[in-house]
């Protein structure tokens, strides 16, 4: 019995003890970014206890906002109202791009098609476009197919070629990427779109307002669906702490190799 | 005891009822603990799956609640009428969203009837073979056979719907999308089937064979007494088989995830199984994963569950009215 209660003191110290030593960082944000955030804590577990959560960019500024978080992921600059609103706190937003997210328009490897404008990819998922030959291509139906609307793909998408409009009633919804990339090989008439890391011989890439979509064009921002995506924190960090190492992890190798990973393109393009 | 009981009774009738039945508590306390400690665990056990069922009405009607009560009596009068009435189904939307679940709402029903328009003439024939032509050799071997299709896992048949079935419809019957109601529709129906022959094969083999024979002597073929007698005997049963059938479409997830296309807007014409539909299984299943807790689009999507659940619930009632029914019925009542 004796041994019995110092073992679970021996428990308890050293419990809080570890607690103690671990620093503990809250991060909240997109769901775009989210992936990113959790192979990034994985990578430091060791050195800090992080927790991650996933509750959509407005979330992470407000978090940041209020003092939740250590670090905002947002996969959109601060809006003017939540800059305003954090400095009249007293809290500094500060933005450090970690990553660029690219959508590839892809089509079936087929299809004649082979570059189309942002205007016209929008008018193909409202139901204004809905026959190749309206767009140079050949006398057949478009297979308009989307992503699940609440993955980030599609936040990406909405957000950058959709702009405020809303997609047609004709839009098939699938729920991976790997499912988007599936119906598109083998649908004749198919558009859709995939992250850059699904791109391969059995879809074919649209140029996006005559851009190609590639690491290169995405990296410089040229690519018209692409975007980067932040990280924030109140004030620059202070060197060497645990947050300064998270938020220039997306430059060391084993930060980079992550981001590729998971399907998103590092901003050092070479 | 038992030497007792084989005693001539007549003799020793007074005898043998003058020790009481059952022993008081204090004769023998561990027969009575024993007993009352069965009694209770069994109920207890009983009692997990009912308090399961009670579980999820209580959740889901508390999580979909704030959905429906939003606002003002006029407000969720409103909202409630949009939620029943409209298709236009943009919940994610920050500005100006829209929560009409009338599409996905005729999308469950839609592709259920059609999958039933198929299983049943299909099993209740099934059935009807097994129940009364099929030799034994071959209803032994048949039956395990149909119950295996049962234990298949659904989301096997959704990759057999976007791999094979879609391509197939594409390329050899021309259809621009292969994903659509038909694709659903066909492998809901093989989903049904096994639930519909073996409830169905039951309800046909419990027809109790002196009124086959009594159909036979009056000079009835074979046929004449399968459609004439077996089948109005075993109505209520083929009934409650078809609905047990269509519990099992209309609560089938994955399937018509992967293989309906998910599109939000009803069949125009009504008819062309080849368009895309969602289902309100599916829009669970799509958007519940990811959707921010506590927005109305959380709460929405527990309002489809809801509905789901009341149809769910009506169903199971009804077969449950003709199960009872055939019951009585084969006992003669």
């Amino acid at each position: 019995m004796k041994q019995m209660n110092l073992f679970i003191l021996l428990v308890v110290v050293l419990t809080t003890a570890n607690v103690m030593a671990a620093e503990n960082l809250q991060i909240n944000g997109s769901t775009t970014v989210g992936p990113i955030g959790d192979a990034f804590a994985e990578a430091f577990k060791d050195k800090a206890s992080l927790t991650v959560s996933k509750t959509g960019s407005g979330d992470g500024a407000a978090a940041l906002l209020e003092g939740r978080c250590d670090i905002a992921m947002m996969s959109r600059f601060m809006k003017e109202a939540e800059f305003k609103a954090a400095v009249e706190k007293g809290i500094m937003p500060v933005a450090h791009a970690v990553a660029m997210d690219g959508v590839c328009v892809v089509v079936h490897p087929s299809n004649p098609a082979s570059a189309l404008t942002s205007e016209q990819v929008k008018d193909i998922y409202m139901g204004k476009i809905t026959n190749w030959k309206e767009v140079g291509g050949a006398d057949m139906p478009i297979v308009v197919i989307s992503r699940d609307t609440s993955s980030g793909t599609y936040e990406t998408f909405e957000g950058l070629v959709m702009k405020k409009e809303k997609m047609a009633d004709i839009v098939e919804y699938v729920n991976s990427n790997p499912q988007s990339h599936a119906r598109v090989k083998s649908t004749v008439g198919a558009i859709g779109y995939v992250g850059l890391g699904f791109l391969d011989r059995n879809v074919k890439a649209l140029k996006v307002d005559g851009i190609m979509p590639n690491r290169s064009t995405i990296a410089k921002g040229i690519y018209p669906v692409s975007r980067p995506l932040f990280l924030f924190t109140n004030g620059y960090p202070k060197p060497g702490s645990i947050v300064f190492q998270f938020c220039t992890f997306h430059l060391t190798e084993e930060g980079q190799e992550i981001i590729e990973d998971k399907g998103f393109v590092p901003v050092t393009a070479y | 005891m038992a030497q007792n009981i084989s005693k001539p009774v007549k003799h020793h009738a007074a005898a043998e009822f003058s020790r009481p039945l059952r022993l008081s508590v204090t004769e023998d306390l561990r027969g009575f603990l024993a007993e009352k400690i069965g009694h209770g665990l069994l109920f207890l056990t009983t009692f997990v799956s009912v308090l399961a069922v009670m579980a999820i009405f209580y959740f889901v009607i508390q999580e979909s609640l704030p959905f429906i009560l939003k606002g003002g009596f006029r407000e969720s009068i409103l909202r409630v009428r949009e939620f029943l009435t409209s298709t236009e189904w943009y919940p994610q939307k920050a500005e100006n969203p829209h929560f009409g679940a009338l599409a996905i709402i005729v999308g469950s029903l839609y592709v259920t009837i059609c999958s039933l328009a198929i299983a049943v003439p299909i099993g209740v024939l099934a059935a009807i073979f097994l129940s009364d032509i099929a030799p034994f050799s071959v209803r032994q071997y048949c039956k395990p056979v149909i119950e295996i299709l049962a234990a298949i896992p659904s989301v096997a048949y959704g990759v057999f719907a976007v791999m094979v079935v879609a391509p197939w419809l594409q390329n050899t019957l021309g259809f621009s999308t292969g994903t659509n109601a038909l694709n659903a529709s066909l492998i809901l129906s093989i989903m049904a089937l096994p639930t519909i022959i073996s409830v169905a094969e039951d309800a046909l083999s419990a027809v109790g064979r002196e009124i086959r024979e009594a159909s036979y002597g009056l000079g009835a073929t074979r046929a004449e007494t399968t459609v004439k007698v077996v089948i109005p005997a075993a109505h209520s049963g083929i009934i409650a088989a078809v609905i047990l059938g269509m519990m099992r479409a209309i609560g089938e997830t994955m399937v018509v995830w992967m293989a309906s296309g998910n599109s939000s807007r009803i069949p125009s014409p009504w008819w062309d199984l080849s368009q895309s539909v969602r289902t309100m299984t599916a829009t669970i299943a799509g958007e519940l994963g990811e959707v921010p807790k506590d927005t109305d689009h959380y709460h929405v999507l527990f309002a489809i569950g809801l509905l789901l659940l009341i149809f769910t619930f009506g169903l199971n009632m009804t077969s449950e009215f003709f199960m009872a029914k055939f019951k009585k019925r084969s006992r003669g009542l």
